[in-house]
């Protein structure tokens, strides 16, 4: 954290070095704003598109390079195995999408920058093709895994309409900057937001924290708006949602302003949801969005496999059970910008002029066989369910017992179910086409593959962590305010897990937490 | 919540890039005026796996409008009949029971069919490749605040900025051109300070890299019409006046007379 506190500042500079739009005071000078946890405002944006710029200003370096000839870039290829010789990472197994084809790469060192497994609840608002593949299959061949009930979930995103719903769209967190969140105060009330008085709304976080109001962080906003709609207070056709009402900042600042600051996202909102948010409150609600969980890592990104490196949500580190709003964005520049570029010099100085497995070496040639079978395995199953049918009952299960709340019982019953669906899997899974040309079916039963096992780590690290903390809330650890009890007694550790062929058998090694500088505390948003 | 009933899909099959195309019928009973255009295009898929018959593939990721990675062309319009929305932000309730939708990739010769409904764009790749950053190694940037931007600038470079980079302008020019993807990418970036050094240089490569490619600009404005970011042809001036400049400014011997 102090490393990363000391090499943000440089973030923001080398972005708008390389050209990132960032919001401008009409002096010239950055703009900022506030963010959910935040009292105050600090995090400089682009428009409600902060994150998908800064990808943009990375690309064109990235691009930069490749024009160059010092980067060769492989689209369309996914990482199928991690090849490890004599406890080494020398290399990578890889599939192209386009041909089926598997082959592999050999490597002094390996950098993951995989992203989060968030695609396990099936609905979640990350891009529909984020999976655990790289990291699942870099856990199997060694690596540790961190912290994997760690998953966060958003308050600010726009509720399921129908079943077929395939993911869930976020809206942007600096909405809570000038949106009021509130309920009905009576259950039954279905009338329109704009006929329902003042006196007779819930603005249920201003009520509550009454300090931070509606930027109460994610883990408390997400916790409170599920309380609310469970007791029959949600707002919307299907009363799953909650109102994120602009009218008084539309009152307040003018309708021009509000659009500049969030047109996008009205837009956006407006596109999916087919209502006007100028005139009717947004509905929001909760939705899987970031995991904190990871593969573990040291200091210098490195995982438990010597040369294999993950950076950003790939790995556990920096943001604890909980993450704040903009720090993943800053997590991940810093990782690759200013930590990686130093730490992995020292992994691969001693290596200079030394030989390095190639890729006829036997590990790789068994991995590449071993890949084959498994996706050859997934055609030749002919049941009768397709990889997306399991994926919506995984998720599911995910969902309803190590989601928001997490219960003993709730997780017992989960460890019980996913085997079970998991050999059902195993045995009635249906993969149509074939494994030599674009197949989007095959490559979704690989990961669903992996979901499932990931899915099961999961659970067992829940049930395993008998406190509340962050985003990991046990119902039968909560303070008479509901609100979460920790352990640090007893809890005061990461969990970090190896493989040991059965992810409900995974074996688990505690990493205690210390605390030298800043102690440890509970924060108040009240 | 309503359903659409009895819609009769025409969906563009074509196995690999040198393989003969056809167009497929499939009618889709009901399906909720709530799913997206790509939902219903999944719950098809299902159904298809069902019948023990190949899934349609289509290209998507994000589906909430900002990747850029979805692409079709619904009934002869890119990204469909809404304006200023991605296939993926497209919903149902766009359309109506027994209505006849057409489906069908990205036509462009720069954009070769990979298979079905998914296109190669790499050729948008090997333009941003040539010109399209600015040059600032990694270390040592100067304090953001010390060059001031003035916000009409930084705004006028996060509305090119805005360009996902889908193609749906390609798709839907006459010429194939890409004129406005190129435009926006060098607008974004010339028009700040930071870019200024590299202007003319990226003007120069960018254009090169993109005639080689793409067809030419005969200012019918379809891109734009397409654009799901609703990027302004303003973009191709500016484009235009900086490669016309950089025929002069970019001589080697300038200086030397």
């Amino acid at each position: 954290m102090h490393r990363l506190a000391q090499v943000s500042v440089d973030i923001i500079d080398q972005m708008v070095a390389q050209g990132v739009p960032f919001a401008r005071e009409y002096g010239g000078m950055l703009d900022n704003r506030s963010f959910g946890g935040a009292q105050v405002s600090r995090t400089f944006y682009a428009r409600g598109q902060t994150g998908q710029q800064l990808l943009l200003g990375a690309y064109q370096q990235l691009s930069r390079q490749i024009g160059l000839g010092g980067v060769r870039l492989f689209n369309r290829t996914e990482l199928v195995d991690v090849v490890v010789v004599d406890g080494r990472c020398s290399g990578i197994v890889v599939r192209d999408l386009l041909t089926g084809e598997i082959t592999s790469h050999a490597a002094h060192a390996v950098v993951m920058a995989t992203g989060g497994y968030g695609n396990v609840f099936y609905l979640s608002t990350n891009a529909m093709n984020c999976n655990v593949t790289a990291a699942w299959r870099a856990h199997r061949r060694g690596a540790m895994f961190a912290n994997p009930c760690y998953t966060q979930i958003h308050p600010t995103c726009i509720p399921q309409s129908d079943e077929s719903q395939s993911k869930l769209t976020l809206m942007s967190e600096s909405l809570r900057n000038d949106g009021r969140i509130w309920v009905p105060k009576n259950a039954d009330d279905t009338r329109p937001a704009d006929q329902i008085p003042e006196g007779e709304r819930d603005y249920y976080l201003e009520r509550l924290y009454p300090s931070y109001g509606n930027l109460a962080p994610r883990d408390i906003s997400s916790r409170a708006a599920k309380r609310l709609v469970d007791k029959g207070h949600g707002v919307g056709p299907l009363k799953n949602g909650v109102n994120l009402d602009f009218s008084a900042a539309i009152d307040r600042l003018g309708r021009d302003v509000v659009q500049e600051r969030y047109g996008n996202l009205f837009q956006m909102y407006e596109r999916i949801a087919g209502e006007d948010p100028y005139s009717t409150p947004m509905r929001i609600y909760p939705a899987t969005h970031y995991t904190m969980g990871g593969l573990w890592v040291d200091y210098e990104l490195a995982t438990t496999i010597p040369g294999l490196y993950a950076a950003g949500e790939a790995n556990f580190s920096d943001h604890g059970a909980n993450r704040l709003g903009a720090s993943a964005l800053m997590q991940g520049l810093a990782d690759g910008y200013f930590v990686l570029p130093y730490t992995i010099g020292n992994e691969l100085a001693p290596m200079l002029n030394k030989n390095i497995p190639t890729t006829d070496h036997p590990a790789f040639v068994q991995a590449e066989t071993e890949a084959r079978e498994r996706f050859n395995a997934y055609l030749n199953v002919s049941g009768t369910r397709s990889p997306d049918w399991f994926h919506r009952e995984l998720g599911k299960i995910i969902w309803d017992y190590c989601g928001m709340e997490r219960t003993q019982q709730g997780l017992e019953k989960a460890l019980s179910e996913l085997p079970a669906l998991y050999s059902e899997f195993k045995k009635d899974l249906r993969v149509t086409g074939t494994g030599e040309s674009v197949n989007q079916t095959l490559e979704k039963a690989g990961r669903v593959d992996d979901f499932f096992q990931l899915g099961m780590l999961m659970c067992r690290d829940a049930l395993d962590r008998e406190e509340s903390c962050g985003a990991h809330f046990r119902s039968e650890y909560q303070t008479g305010d509901g609100e979460a009890l920790r352990d640090d007694k007893n809890f005061c550790h990461v969990s970090a897990y190896n493989w040991t062929g059965d992810p409900m058998a995974a074996e688990l090694n505690k990493e205690k937490l210390e605390f030298e500088t800043a102690h440890l505390a509970t924060r108040s948003y009240k | 919540m309503k359903h659409l009933t009895n819609l009769k899909l025409k969906v563009w099959r074509q196995d690999g890039p040198d393989v003969v195309g056809k167009f497929e019928t499939h009618i889709v009973e009901s399906v909720s005026d709530e799913a997206s255009f790509l939902e219903m295009l999944d719950q098809l898929n299902e159904r298809l796996i069902g019948e023990n018959k190949d899934a349609i593939v289509f290209d998507h990721d994000c589906r909430e409008g900002i990747c850029g990675t979805c692409s079709l062309m619904i009934n002869g319009r890119a990204h469909g009949p809404q304006r200023a929305t991605t296939t993926c932000q497209l919903h149902m309730r766009t359309f109506s029971s027994g209505d006849e939708i057409v489906i069908e990739p990205w036509r462009a010769a720069a954009f070769p069919i990979i298979k079905d409904l998914m296109v190669d764009r790499s050729s948008f790749d090997r333009i941003v490749e040539s010109g399209g950053f600015i040059t600032a190694l990694t270390g040592g940037a100067p304090d953001a605040n010390l060059i001031p931007v003035p916000k009409p600038v930084s705004d006028a470079a996060m509305d090119s900025a805005a360009c996902i980079g889908c193609g749906a302008c390609v798709a839907a020019c006459p010429n194939g051109a890409a004129n406005l993807f190129t435009g926006a990418k060098i607008a974004h970036l010339n028009v700040l300070p930071q870019g200024q050094a590299e202007r003319f240089k990226r003007a120069e490569a960018m254009v090169n890299a993109m005639d080689e490619q793409f067809g030419s600009c005969t200012n019918h404005g379809e891109c734009s019409a397409a654009c799901p970011k609703e990027i302004s042809l303003d973009v191709i001036a500016l484009m235009n006046s900086d490669f016309r400049k950089s025929k002069s400014k970019n001589r080697k011997q300038l200086s030397r007379g």
